[in-house]
């Protein structure tokens, strides 16, 4: 039963991350790709960590939570970025 | 606090995060975690934020519940909208007039407002004491604002004493 | 492992992958890059947080030890969720994001 769910929740958030995964290839928009770069990393810790539960380890555990923070900290610094980029010019 | 004990809540907190961070609750990595909670507030010091003291904990806690089940409860109504017909939706940019003056607490209600769905706050204007919220879906502008005053600003004016 | 603990799993992880599904069905459906903010911001911190919660409970029962570190992960997206808006929704303001059609209201300049 459990592993029914798994499979189901993964192919469920792997639809997300193709979504995701979309939207950044044919965003309008600079930030409109941050924007769904930031969606794609979140939904890429649900899917490694639904992973590891299917796999019965939690090895994956330290990819998850590397991905959150180098995840945010580059949403961080290229929102910064595009803030910035028009006192410049 | 002192010299060497700058915040004792940080140093609880760092002590714990290395816990959960090892998933090991043996008496060698307390001892670790200990000596990073040391360490780390007295490093940091310089960075350190001046914030208003808590006046009432045991409210904090009770806040925070209630914002957590703000959370769940609003985040089916914004998986329904989301779902539901686009031409239905009404958003809008409203302007929320702050009585909270202090940073580290506008900090708290911005975050609480962007994570109970339906609103994202988008921007602070911390001369005029204004912040700009994000509605998906809003009825009212000012049933909105009365909202937020009301259910957010008000207990954590109370909590922090500002 | 019993029966009632699988199954609570089972619906926690569906429930996440569902509230993932949606926030990015949300990214893709929604008319303009400030509604599309709703979506990301939140129901994909809650559905991450049901499948950290789901991990939480599948591995503290199947090693009989307690897990807690999916805490940690779940602390931080809640965390950092609220300041990536903002700060996207400022991004999307200075580079001038056209609104949808009926928004009422106007962003500030940047």
């Amino acid at each position: 039963m459990l592993n029914m769910a798994l499979l189901i929740a993964l192919a469920m958030v792997g639809v997300a991350l193709l979504l995701a995964a979309w939207r950044v290839l044919r965003g309008d928009t600079l930030p409109a790709r941050v924007q769904a770069l930031d969606t794609l990393y979140i939904n890429s810790i649900a899917l490694i960590v639904l992973f590891g539960i299917y796999a019965r380890t939690s090895i994956y555990f330290e990819a998850a939570l590397l991905i959150a923070l180098i995840g945010f900290v580059s949403t961080v610094a290229v929102t910064k970025y595009l803030l910035r980029g028009a006192i410049i010019k | 606090m002192n010299r060497w004990l700058p915040s004792p809540r940080l140093s609880a907190v760092l002590c714990f995060l290395w816990l959960l961070l090892v998933n090991d609750f043996s008496l060698g990595q307390f001892l670790l975690g200990a000596t990073f909670g040391l360490l780390v507030p007295i490093i940091t010091r310089p960075f350190a934020l001046q914030r208003p003291a808590l006046q009432h904990p045991l409210k904090l806690v009770l806040f925070l519940l209630m914002v957590g089940r703000d959370i769940v409860l609003a985040n089916i109504v914004v998986a329904g909208l989301i779902l539901g017909p686009r031409r239905r939706l009404h958003p809008a940019f409203v302007e929320v007039p702050l009585d909270i003056r202090d940073g580290y607490v506008i900090t708290i209600l911005a975050s609480i407002v962007s994570l109970t769905p339906g609103t994202v706050s988008a921007d602070i204007d911390l001369q005029r004491g204004i912040l700009l919220v994000h509605g998906l879906n809003v009825g009212d502008p000012q049933e909105l604002i009365d909202e937020i005053k009301r259910r957010y600003e008000a207990p954590l004016k109370e909590i922090f004493g500002c | 492992m019993a029966v009632w603990i699988e199954g609570l799993v089972a619906v926690l992880v569906l429930l996440g992958a569902a509230f993932t599904l949606i926030a990015s069905i949300g990214l893709v459906r929604m008319r303009d890059f400030y509604t599309r903010l709703h979506g990301p911001t939140k129901a994909s911190t809650l559905g991450v947080g049901s499948i950290m919660l789901a991990s939480l409970l599948f591995f503290s029962v199947d090693s009989g030890s307690l897990s807690v570190h999916e805490v940690l992960i779940t602390v931080f997206l809640f965390l950092t969720a609220p300041v990536s808006a903002h700060l996207l929704a400022k991004a999307g303001m200075h580079g001038g994001e056209k609104l949808a059609s009926g928004t009422r209201g106007k962003p500030w300049d940047q």
